[in-house]
């Protein structure tokens, strides 16, 4: 196939106002009003009226027609919805589908939107099915995948369990520069911390996984033209590209080399930018072993060399590669789907160097003059993988 | 395949029956003579549909392994691994006979028809040496 006209979307598209919900614990709130909360606080932000939504994009694990019964709860008739499912990384394909029915004409107005109360009323919430020739074997998924994925990776490179809590020790370090981050003040993670919590599938422990919270999240995008009209700064969509190989992690082709190696070579090529050129890296961390795979993954190290990228805390707040600034999944939120949140905080990232008010960090926690940032979401059991770069307007 | 399958039954179900009656079956494609798992009513990314059942040997090397941690009282911890076939197709399974946590990638595996919950699964055991 020839993507020569590739960057045709680069630019063409921005998201103009973003916003969370519920996040954390959000008893007494249903998914959908905290969704709703959260499509609207976005809309707000980006001083755009409810009634020129005319574009819904929304995936849960709790309504089998997400967009459809987000759009009948606001009450928007939209020209274009998009409800696709394809895990975690949905919504990072969904900003990819409204930039395109942006682009189009189809649209004028888009929101992507997600939202979960799933720690409220008893935990971790799934809507996937009995995988066929899996669940007789009753494997806990998602956790044994990245566990089988996780012990494969060490096989090969040698990796020890020390090299996957650096990942957690880094994440939480950023947490707790973040007052949003659900475990801000649950204090620093050392890797014995780490090692020593009560493993849930070998050799994954307990702090190797990510959280389990409620949340909700929306971003309202529009056309680059209509964009230099909304109250904030908008961040361009200057990439976009997805990848799956699998649904099951028996017919994953290679365990340690994920589709991000084809989604994260496209957005980039779309974006006219490479790996060195981010100011910020946010990646869809549900486990440890993501990180270490998608640095290498999309380019930021070779195969197998992540181990010494995260050593002596090297992606977190006082080393050389901004990772997870807002504490990632693992030490800031996971609502069971955590895309959107990679994606507001590759956003809000951008909009504070450009002098925004996105709430406040401690010292550290914000990328001085950040300019471009990638969000990389994973769904299924590293099945599915989409990447979004994205810029401020002089990066276009 | 004719439009109307009445009376005929499926790959998924074929591969059951084949368990039931003791047989580990694998499908190949003969054009190809390339094996593929699990059970597809084509080959898998080029669709050839020129397929037949053949035994497996049963032969399978570790290709990764858990210990899938479970409360004593619930049945214990179990272990999930995956297999990479002498003929070429991975599959997920469960190896017995060694402690769940004691598997090692690259461990040669063999495969013998037990069951699951009443139903026919494929369970490996380690060989020694």
């Amino acid at each position: 196939m020839d993507y020569n006209d590739i960057n045709k979307l680069k630019g063409k598209t921005a998201v103009v106002g973003l916003a969370e919900s519920g996040c954390g614990i959000a008893k007494g709130w249903s998914a959908m009003e905290i969704m709703a909360n959260s499509v609207h606080d976005a809309l707000d932000d980006a001083g755009i009226k409810l009634s020129e939504v005319d574009g819904v994009f929304a995936a849960t694990a709790f309504h089998s027609m997400a967009a459809m019964s987000l759009s009948e709860y606001l009450g928007v008739k939209p020209k274009f919805a998009d409800g696709s499912q394809i895990g975690g990384s949905s919504f990072l394909s969904h900003i990819l589908t409204a930039a395109m029915a942006l682009d189009a004409g189809l649209i004028n107005v888009a929101v992507v939107a997600y939202g979960s109360n799933q720690k409220s009323i008893g935990g971790f919430k799934t809507i996937s099915e009995a995988m066929p020739y899996e669940a007789q074997y009753e494997p806990r998924m998602p956790v044994t995948a990245y566990a089988l994925a996780a012990k494969r990776y060490m096989y090969e490179f040698g990796a020890t369990r020390e090299d996957l809590a650096n990942v957690a020790v880094s994440a939480r370090d950023w947490a707790l520069l973040n007052p949003r981050a659900y475990t801000h003040n649950d204090g620093p993670l050392s890797v014995n911390d780490v090692l020593s919590a009560r493993s849930i599938v070998d050799p994954l422990g307990k702090l190797d996984c990510c959280l389990v919270t409620d949340g909700a999240a929306a971003v309202v995008m529009t056309r680059a033209d209509r964009a230099k009209d909304t109250k904030n700064t908008p961040i361009y969509l200057l990439g976009a590209a997805m990848e799956h190989h699998h649904r099951m992690v028996s017919e994953m082709p290679d365990l340690v080399r994920t589709s991000a190696i084809d989604s994260g070579k496209r957005a980039f090529a779309m974006s006219g930018y490479s790996p060195k050129d981010m100011n910020t890296i946010q990646l869809y961390d549900a486990f440890t072993i993501n990180t270490l795979l998608f640095l290498e993954d999309l380019g930021f190290c070779n195969k197998g060399e992540a181990i010494d990228l995260v050593k002596n805390n090297n992606i977190g707040p006082l080393g050389n590669l901004p990772v997870n600034t807002n504490g990632g999944g693992l030490s800031c939120v996971h609502p069971g789907m955590y895309g959107l949140f990679v994606t507001i905080e590759a956003i809000r990232q951008l909009r504070n160097s450009s002098g925004d008010n996105v709430g406040d960090r401690l010292n550290g926690g914000w990328i001085p003059n950040a300019k471009l940032s990638i969000a990389h979401g994973n769904g299924g059991v590293l099945s599915s993988q989409v990447t979004n770069i994205w810029g401020v307007s002089e990066t276009i | 395949m004719p439009e109307n399958l009445k009376g005929s039954i499926g790959p998924e179900q074929q591969f059951k029956n084949y368990l039931t009656e003791g047989k580990f079956m694998i499908q190949k494609s003969k054009s190809l003579n390339e094996f593929f798992f699990h059970p597809r009513v084509a080959f898998p990314g080029t669709g050839e549909r020129d397929l037949e059942w053949v035994e497996a040997s049963g032969n399978g090397i570790v290709y990764s392994t858990s210990c899938n941690r479970r409360l004593p009282e619930k049945g214990g911890d179990f272990n999930i691994s995956l297999i990479t076939l002498q003929e070429g197709p991975r599959m997920m399974a469960k190896i017995e006979g060694v402690a769940p946590d004691q598997v090692v990638i690259g461990q040669k595996v063999k495969a013998r028809i037990s069951s699951l919950k009443g139903e026919p699964a494929i369970i490996f055991d380690i060989v020694e040496g």
